[in-house]
């Protein structure tokens, strides 16, 4: 410690870790605001609860699309240029024009958002569960049709389980861009962790960073808690079999 | 709000803009336009330099993806206690949001195109490398065999049998790869590493017709990559042509 005096922190043109931890636990003095105190548990909190409850939304709208979609389309055996092209060409959309284009065409708010962030995640999961559904072996089909089952009692007795992890796969991937394009949903007027990053001259170099380290922690969490359904979902018998 | 301050922010730059370039004489006529033909005609040099820089980014991201990788499923199919620890950490790498990888790279690389080419690359990783290892796990053991039995060396059975049959689900992986990163570099604006980001943000966020265009030479952009792709492996894997005719 120098003798006499503090020790002098040169101030850092970026973000510090430390800075960033300390804004997510307590409000602090950003760099820009002149004094006034941003961020803070409650803010992160606030804003995190934003950032599910557009993704949650926008998932929930893709799956009820998607999801009876993919495994009708998969279980006739039909369209499988559609589900699988979809699936591709939907990987080469630019989120930043998505976002950008709905708040300009369409509007803002999450009403107007929360569908067009659905579109993201409906080429995932019409794929997967067109994959899924498609692998399961003919043989198998054919033997419980013969036992008399219904065709719908064929998709959710027997197509369904043995689909599930591929079909989950597209689930997680859909939840995983959902989220991560809910990020830069601030630009359309909906309220995310996003604001942090996206609003520099308001919560300062600190808050930057805190987005970026809570919008990273969000989607950790989100696949493990989906990882850890698909698992739960996944029959015992077939989890042997992968083991 | 926050989030409203910056739309309107972006609005007013947004009209710096149009008085700038003389875009409201093109314009006017059709004030409430989605696409407007003219200013795309005459500015489409306009889309030059973000492309350039677009590929610049995605390019190097998609070579250093595809070599580390690549090396990293070798390794994992010879020392297979490896594969589940790398499976899991080049999950995490492609689970963190692209936009958060950015800024919290960034106390550490700072602003610009090689943090943009260090997260995109990280974020190919878990693609390609699961598509090499599944590619050679999928070889036929009595292929390997055969291989064997002709007095072919570990090393020589790697390289001219295995990899070789692996190459489908290798691009596979990397069409994957490419089509994603060539999507998500656009977002490389965010930290100042240009790209075709440019023309859909700041004072393009609200001006469709240059969202339009940039979106669409995004897609081309991968369309055409994945294309060429395609090509590649028709044409590394000529057995496969000769069985089917």
């Amino acid at each position: 410690m120098a003798k006499g005096g503090a020790v002098v922190i040169p101030h850092l043109p970026i973000a510090s870790f430390t800075g960033a931890i300390e804004f997510i636990f307590s409000p602090q003095e950003s760099n820009v605001t002149g004094g006034k105190k941003v961020g803070g548990f409650d803010k992160c909190i606030e804003l995190l609860v934003k950032h599910l409850e557009v993704t949650v939304l926008a998932l929930a709208i893709a799956i009820v699309i998607a999801l009876p979609l993919g495994l009708y389309l998969g279980h006739k055996g039909k369209g499988e240029q559609f589900a699988i092209g979809l699936g591709n060409a939907g990987r080469a959309i630019p989120e930043l024009a998505v976002i950008a284009l709905v708040a300009v065409l369409i509007g803002v708010g999450l009403q107007n958002v929360a569908p067009v962030l659905a579109i993201l995640g409906i080429p995932p999961i019409l794929n997967n569960s067109f994959v899924g559904i498609r692998q399961v072996d003919r043989a198998t089909v054919d033997a419980a049709r013969g036992m008399g089952m219904s065709e719908l009692g064929i998709v959710r007795k027997v197509e369904l389980p043995i689909a599930i992890p591929t079909v989950m796969g597209g689930i997680r991937s859909a939840a995983i861009a959902i989220l991560a394009t809910a990020t830069i949903a601030p630009l359309a007027g909906v309220e995310s962790l996003g604001d942090f990053i996206l609003n520099r001259n308001v919560y300062g170099e600190n808050g930057l960073l805190a987005g970026a380290i809570l919008v990273a922690l969000l989607a950790l969490t989100i696949e493990g808690l989906l990882a850890l359904l698909q698992r739960r979902l996944t029959s015992d018998g077939l989890k042997v079999k992968t083991a | 709000m926050a989030s409203v301050t910056l739309l309107a922010a972006a609005g007013e730059v947004g009209g710096d803009f149009f008085k700038e370039r003389d875009v409201g004489d093109l314009c006017q006529a059709q004030p409430d336009h989605v696409f407007c033909f003219d200013w795309a005609r005459e500015n489409i040099d306009r889309f030059g330099t973000p492309t350039v820089q677009h590929l610049q980014i995605v390019i190097p991201a998609i070579v250093i993806g595809f070599v580390v990788a690549f090396a990293l499923a070798l390794l994992a199919h010879r020392t297979r206690w490896l594969q589940p620890p790398l499976l899991a950490a080049t999950g995490v790498l492609y689970t963190i949001p692209s936009i958060a990888f950015f800024f919290l790279l960034l106390p550490v690389t700072g602003l610009g195109r090689d943090t943009a080419i260090i997260v995109l690359a990280a974020y190919t990783l878990q693609i390609i490398y699961r598509n090499t290892i599944l590619g050679l796990d999928n070889v036929p053991a009595s292929v390997k065999d055969a291989a064997r039995g002709m007095g072919l060396t570990q090393r020589q059975i790697l390289w001219k049998v295995e990899l070789p049959l692996a190459v489908p689900e290798i691009i596979a992986g990397l069409r994957v790869a490419v089509v994603s990163t060539i999507a998500i570099a656009t977002l490389a604006v965010l930290i100042s590493a240009g790209g075709l980001g440019t023309q859909m943000y700041g004072s393009n966020l609200t001006f469709p017709t240059s969202i339009i265009m940039a979106a669409a030479i995004v897609m081309l952009m991968a369309l055409a990559i994945d294309a060429l792709l395609l090509l590649v492996q028709r044409l590394t894997t000529p057995w496969r042509r000769a069985a089917q005719s």
